[in-house]
């Protein structure tokens, strides 16, 4: 059900990325049952919820990594679900950044390496796609890392690099699935200093999936997802658009 | 504070002695603290003069006060809001939240959904707690973190007990 009058193109452009009324099963075991969630140009939106909710299922399906079983994904005016395999890959590789709870880097590779893949595979000249990655070095504290294996960092410096990482090719919207996670309260906190305060400056949309009420209190809104629907602040189930 | 208030939602499920009402109190609210017959009337006797309960008429029998209480739409009103609003996020608030979950499930009101209303006005003010860190010094984090830790906790009880309604509420309505 959509809530304005407006044809589906034009109501979302309102939103740069958009779940509409998204199922999603695995085997016999739905985990999104009608979730609907719509995020604008430049917001932080934190995702909450218990442990199955469907919250991270929710997140791989906003990133076209999941395909929904019933509705649609929509991204910047355009329908992502719908793609086929090639191009939504090539929109993930140019539009989209990712950081995990665990920052899934290249052990054997230096940190600067692993900052310049996502711009190598894009294509980008290595000597541009270096330098890019070494102007984001000091932005995070990383100044003195650059040669370094991503395997020796500690648990902070890693997501820090993966932050990088996700941000370097300048991506519209940055998808974090617990991006804290494994981290202590204080490295917890900077690295979500960093991640609103780049999102800000670079006007990247972030969708932060959280179950921790400190790590969503940095986002603009939160939302909840229980039993796989979003549930908005007051308890009601969010409709599309909203 | 909540006492009034937690006796209005007792009679909100039936019309009930003072004597019942101390009872269910003492079973679900009191915990190590009963609450004393004297403060029940007093409660009581302030309640039917703002015209939030009934007393109706005294019946035969032993003891101070047999009076059936009734709840008036006013006090039903009050009590609705009560339950209804979040209530301000500050640290230690268990013991409200306890007793309007309680009082939700007894009379199979929405608890999940004042739970969820909690929840966001307690992120909203981990929301301001958190801006004030960030562009505040030292002791203002020092400050903020105090409350968030606090406030922090008071929402992991509020996930908690969002997972456990269903047999908390089987619990309170066997009775």
């Amino acid at each position: 059900m959509t809530s304005q009058n407006a044809s589906p193109a034009q109501q979302t452009r309102r939103w740069l990325i958009e779940a509409r009324d998204v199922y999603r099963s695995f085997g016999q075991t739905p985990a999104l049952a009608g979730a609907s969630l719509s995020v604008g140009n430049g917001e932080i939106v934190a995702v909450m919820g218990p442990s199955g909710s469907g919250k991270s299922t929710l997140l791989h399906c906003l990133a076209g990594i999941f395909t929904p079983d019933r509705g649609e994904i929509w991204f910047d005016g355009q329908r992502l679900d719908t793609l086929s395999d090639t191009k939504r890959t090539e929109l993930r590789r140019t539009a989209f950044g990712f950081v995990f709870q665990f920052g899934q880097l290249v052990p054997e590779l230096t940190v600067a390496d692993n900052i310049a893949l996502p711009l190598l595979l894009n294509r980008v000249h290595r000597k541009v796609a270096y330098a890019k990655a070494a102007a984001w070095l000091p932005r995070l504290g990383l100044d003195d890392l650059g040669t370094r294996r991503t395997g020796e960092l500690s648990g902070g410096q890693a997501q820090r690099v993966a932050l990088a990482r996700a941000m370097v090719a300048h991506p519209k919207v940055l998808l974090a699935d617990e991006p804290t996670g494994s981290l202590d309260t204080l490295t917890g906190e900077m690295v979500m200093d960093l991640l609103v305060g780049l999102a800000r400056e670079e006007g990247t949309t972030v969708v932060l999936v959280t179950h921790d009420g400190r790590v969503a209190a940095y986002a603009d809104r939160e939302v909840m997802v229980r039993d796989g629907k979003v549930i908005n602040r007051a308890g009601i189930e969010v409709e599309v658009g909203r | 504070m909540t006492v009034p208030l937690t006796l209005l939602g007792l009679l909100e499920r039936q019309p009930s002695h003072g004597y019942d009402l101390k009872r269910d109190y003492d079973t679900y609210f009191g915990r190590g603290k009963p609450l004393p017959f004297g403060q029940v009337y007093a409660t009581l006797g302030r309640l039917a003069r703002d015209g939030k309960v009934t007393g109706g008429d005294a019946e035969p029998g032993a003891g101070p006060d047999r009076k059936r209480y009734a709840i008036t739409e006013l006090g039903a009103t009050e009590f609705d809001a009560w339950l209804t609003e979040p209530i301000e996020p500050e640290p230690h608030l268990q013991t409200v939240l306890f007793s309007k979950v309680v009082l939700a499930l007894m009379l199979e009101r929405p608890a999940e959904t004042y739970l969820d209303t909690q929840r966001a006005a307690h992120v909203q003010r981990m929301r301001e707690l958190t801006e004030i860190k960030r562009s505040g010094g030292l002791m203002d984090a020092l400050l903020a973190d105090h409350g968030l830790f606090h406030l922090e906790a008071d929402l992991r009880w509020i996930d908690v007990t969002s997972a456990r309604l269903s047999a908390l509420a089987e619990m309170v309505r066997a009775k």
